[in-house]
């Protein structure tokens, strides 16, 4: 039996520090008040001094609480049984259904081999174009949504949830308001994908240190369902909730902070959770996307920065719509060369003129005089940003393409866009004689007006 | 094995205080026993009785009481024929042999011999009994895919030795004597194909170590027509992330004129090691017809990957590379990210709670780095054939500022820097390198006089540019918009591209001199224009077809048409006052 240890040297932050025997790091030991019971976590040993990160918060821990040291690491049970279920950080559910039996898992295990891993080749739709088309998303990818506190950026997440095409969603949630998770719970409810779906929820009520556990318990599981040949898709929001918790714990524990605070192992610590996903060979795939909000809209805080080095790209959400510049999937090119001939062509193409757009914006802006050029790129752009970029726009990608060109076409010649010949040749639209005459008309009526 | 034995007293982190009894090594390997595991560590610091390690795996389960093995060596590669295909990581472990062992994932504690002692070479001799031999100079060779690897004196052994005795041509294991050697003193040696070398002691066995001129053509326009990178030479590619780094680097590994590429993946993307491993087999070389990976050694130690052997994942890289320097071959070695490798030292840094640097970084940051860049170089082997170890090194500085530690320094120490704009990379401008930051002290492969000329465009076009965002385009002359739309020109057709397509991809030295010379001298002519709107419509059509150009193979009828074509449109513009 293991043994019960009566007497906290240390109550500081989260982390409570005793005497102890035979302990090893990382290793799980349950602490028991007049309040209830919660679970701890050894994170340093210093001779015989043990420090235990407790999950619940140290809130009303008393000296001589009861620790008992369980001899095992983190662990969460895996079955088929967590489909449609709703659990918090440390593993309890948080719905009303009963506790998990089952196999047990250890959490934050091993790094895959690369030797194991495929590059990737499966398109996820998401019948978003400026997802579709500019950024594709791509099984296996790491992609965070950068936003500014206050974006649509869960309805965003839910929506592709729902949309994209995978066998299990994992969904972790890292200061969630109550609100967001229950909005989460509802919408995945009504569309019937709550029955392939596994919820760990931290809620921003619930003890910071739990919020440390979502990541790594979501991904552990994600990684089980994988191994069965499943294609599982993790969404986690907020990570930088997540990072603020790790600032917590670090300078609690004395550690020297690198950058605004944050630890200097932020990198290694986010890489380790994002780099889970993967595709593997022979069996299944983890998607990851992750929601990051930045502080102030600061690209170069830190959360963002480092999950910029460690994802393969990123998207932008600005004023509701996913940004062209700056948003980047990195594994694009492995699946939009094998959609349509035309694809790269539209997305270099329309991001290039749209950049035109943005400076002849800027001039505007200053009162120059528009020349005929810059009255082409505005027209473009007014165009592109209300009838491809809005979010509300659902359509399938081949539609999508098929808009960009009707959109090229109405604004400029085959030769301004700059596009090679033997691809205007066969794809520019012929425009139908039919309603040539009237659209004419009302893009004169628009020029006028802009001009 | 090693008697040493120590006993853990603290665990933080991956850090382990471990109370020693006999005398222990600064930067010797230990082995941490916890269970039925064997984790591997380096001691970094010793303090009174107690040695503290970093561990280069994850260190869940370690007591307080575990006994710890000290092995009295360094960290050290093992050096012999089989390494080129290889994929290793940061401690040369063979991850394809781990894959067949442990499966999908990386289960620490298992190490596996870098090279099978047991493979068989065909050996040929080149000394014989007799020669009097220093550490580096040929005892034989064997074909290893398409080189001679020149099985040599152990780099370790020190002053000179007669050979007694080297066997006959035949095939051999790895590990069979293949030679016998007697030093001053008379003590016999016995050498087989394998030796090991420390890390982090750079190898010194050549002649002399000369000044980097050559050029080392890596067909990327940017880069060897206006910052050229010279053979045994250094440079870096800073850039914020989403500026293409990662491609910029791919691209070279495949298209760079040299023999050997290694490539080191530092705490970056998995993915990204995963398309070379792929890939490269079933690409070709096209300097030699053979698979790629037959040139190739891939260290790869991503991000998720443990933290310490970050560090040694780069000396590991360079020590390879100058191992195939000693056979007369030029190496390139590409170091991907530098940062994360500093990031590492930062880490461990502030687990030992040394008292920072700027951003937390450790004061000895910069003559780490320096010491790094520093190995390589074009050197003169005692035989007096060339070899050269060429580093390129990327730095991924924080918000994508350059102020910041690791790139300055970096800068200091290299050759050519190579900065990444995020405004390039967000209009597309592929390859994002700057044109007007970045610099190289090394030779162009392109005229001179031509090159001056296209600077001096870029950069006046720029100020044109910068202006006429304030006085508008009605505000500036004809001449000066002419001239900012020349840039423009130069920028789309040469300074960008596509790193996809298989011809305009990878632009050859030949080419780059005869393609560059035209646009020069086309654009060095006056040009007359009407207005600003017929200017802007030639320089439009003109873009395109010299893309269209740039997509041609150099020896189809395509691209001579195209030339033409090109040479008719100036014309028809030319003024000739």
């Amino acid at each position: 039996m293991h043994k019960v240890y009566r007497r906290i040297e240390q109550i500081a932050g989260n982390v409570v520090m005793l005497e102890a025997e035979g302990v090893a790091n990382g290793e799980l030991a349950e602490l028991t008040t007049p309040r209830g019971t919660s679970l701890a976590q050894v994170i340093r040993l210093d001779g015989k001094r043990a420090y235990l990160q407790v999950f619940a918060g140290s809130r009303g821990i008393p000296t001589d609480a009861q620790v008992r040291f369980l001899g095992h690491p983190m662990e969460v049970s895996f079955s088929d049984a967590l489909l449609g279920r709703v659990f918090d950080g440390s593993g309890s559910p948080r719905d009303k259904g009963p506790r998990l039996g089952g196999d047990q898992i250890a959490i934050g295990g091993p790094s895959v081999n690369p030797a194991k891993r495929i590059i990737p080749k499966n398109m996820v739709r998401t019948g978003i174009p400026m997802i579709d088309i500019f950024n594709s998303l791509v099984e296996s990818q790491k992609l965070p949504i950068f936003s500014v506190a206050g974006e649509p950026y869960n309805p965003l997440l839910a929506r592709i949830a729902l949309q994209a095409e995978v066998d299990v969603i994992v969904l972790g949630g890292m200061g969630l308001k109550h609100d967001d998770y229950l909005f989460f719970r509802d919408t995945l409810e009504e569309s019937g994908a709550l029955s392939r779906s596994v919820l760990f929820i931290h809620t921003a009520a619930d003890p910071t240190v739990e919020c440390l556990m979502v990541p790594d318990i979501c991904l552990a599981v994600a990684e089980q369902f994988a191994l069965q040949d499943k294609r599982v898709l993790v969404l986690l929001t907020d990570m930088t909730n997540f990072a603020d918790s790790l600032k917590e714990i670090s300078i609690t524990m004395e550690q020297i902070p690198s950058n605004r605070g944050y630890p200097g192992d932020l990198y290694s610590r986010l890489a380790a959770r994002y780099e889970k996903a993967v595709d593997f060979e022979g069996a299944g795939s983890i998607t990851v996307l992750a929601v990051t909000t930045m502080p102030g809209d600061d690209v170069t805080h830190p959360v963002p920065d480092n999950t910029g080095y460690i994802t393969e790209g990123q998207f932008y959400l600005r004023n509701g719509r996913i940004e062209p510049f700056g948003s980047l999937s990195r594994l694009k090119q492995f699946v939009n060369g094998k959609t349509r001939g035309d694809h790269r062509t539209i997305m270099d193409t329309m991001i290039q003129l749209y950049a035109g757009y943005r400076e002849t914006l800027e001039k505007q802006a200053m009162g120059f005089r528009m020349s005929d050029w810059d009255r082409k790129l505005l027209k473009y752009g007014q165009q592109f940003e209300g009838r491809m970029m809005d979010l509300s726009v659902n359509i399938p990608l081949e539609k999508a393409l098929d808009l960009g060109w009707e959109i090229l076409a109405d604004s400029f010649t085959p030769e301004e866009t700059g596009i090679p010949s033997k691809i205007t040749d066969s794809f520019w639209p012929k425009k139908s004689a039919a309603d040539e005459p009237k659209e004419e008309e009302e893009e004169e009526e628009e020029a006028a007006a802009t001009a | 094995m090693s008697e040493n034995i120590g006993k853990v007293v603290g665990v933080n982190g991956n850090l382990l205080q471990v109370a020693f009894e006999n005398p222990v090594i600064q930067n010797e390997v230990a082995f941490a026993r916890t269970g039925d595991l064997r984790l591997k560590a380096e001691v970094i610091r010793i303090r009174g009785r107690v040695a503290e390690l970093q561990v280069f795996e994850d260190t869940a389960g370690v007591k307080v009481g575990d006994p710890v093995e000290f092995t009295g060596d360094l960290l050290a590669v093992q050096l012999g024929p089989g390494l080129l295909g290889k994929v290793y990581d940061g401690l040369q472990n063979p991850l394809i042999d781990l894959a067949e062992q442990c499966g999908f994932f990386l289960q620490r504690g298992t190490y596996l011999p870098p090279l099978e002692a047991d493979s068989k070479w065909a050996f040929t001799p080149v000394a014989k009994a007799g020669d009097v031999l220093t550490a580096g100079e040929t005892l034989g060779t064997v074909p290893e895919g398409i080189f001679d690897h020149r099985i040599m004196v152990p780099f370790s052994f020190l002053g000179k030795f007669e050979v007694i005795s080297v066997v006959a041509e035949g095939e051999y294991r790895a590990d069979a004597t293949i030679a016998t050697l007697r030093d001053a003193k008379g003590n016999e040696r016995e050498v087989t194909m394998l030796q090991r070398w420390p890390v982090k002691l750079p190898i010194t066995a050549y002649a002399e170590r000369l000044r980097p001129t050559e050029p080392l053509v890596t067909k990327v326009r940017i880069v060897d027509t206006f910052f050229p990178v010279a053979r045994g030479g250094t440079y870096c590619i800073p850039g914020p992330f989403g500026a293409g780094k990662t491609v910029l680097q791919q691209v070279t590994s495949r298209h760079a004129d040299v023999d050997v590429v290694i490539i080191a993946a530092c705490g970056e993307r998995a993915g990204e090691v995963v398309e070379t491993l792929r890939e490269f087999p079933e690409l070709t070389d096209p300097r030699t017809g053979r698979s790629l990976m037959e040139r190739t050694l891939i260290i790869c130690n991503t991000s998720s990957m443990p933290v310490a052997a970050r560090e040694a994942s780069v000396y590991t890289g360079v020590t390879l590379a100058e191992y195939y320097r000693q056979m007369g071959l030029s190496v390139l070695l590409l170091a991907d990210s530098t940062s994360r490798w500093a990031q590492a030292l930062r880490e461990m840094s502030g687990r030992l709670e040394e008292i920072p640097g700027e951003e937390a970084f450790p004061a000895y940051l910069e003559s780490v780095i320096a010491s790094f860049y520093e190995r390589g170089g074009v050197v003169r082997l005692k035989d007096g054939s060339l070899g050269s170890v060429t580093i390129g090194g990327t730095v991924s500085p924080a918000g994508g500022n350059f102020e910041e530690p690791v790139t300055q320094s970096t800068l200091k120490v290299v050759g050519a820097f190579h900065g990444l704009s995020r405004e390039r990379s967000d209009a597309r401008r592929y390859p994002a390198i700057d044109p007007l930051d970045s610099w190289s002290k090394y030779g162009s492969v392109v005229d001179a006089d031509d090159l001056r000329a296209a600077r001096t465009i870029l950069v006046n076009g720029n100020d044109v540019g910068q202006m006429m965002k304030v006085v508008g385009e009605e505000g500036t002359s004809l001449e000066d918009f002419v001239l900012y739309l020349k840039s423009e020109f130069i920028d789309a057709v040469y300074l960008q591209q596509d790193a996809f397509h298989a011809v305009d991809g990878a632009t050859d030295a030949e080419r780059q001199k005869f393609v560059f010379g035209r646009l020069v001298s086309g654009l060095n002519q006056s040009l007359g224009f009407d207005d600003k709107t017929q200017a802007r419509s030639f320089f439009q059509r003109l873009t395109r077809t010299v893309r269209d150009w740039n997509r041609a193979a150099m020896d189809s009828d395509e691209f001579k048409q195209i030339e033409d074509t090109i040479k008719k449109m100036v014309t028809e513009v030319a003024t000739y006052a």
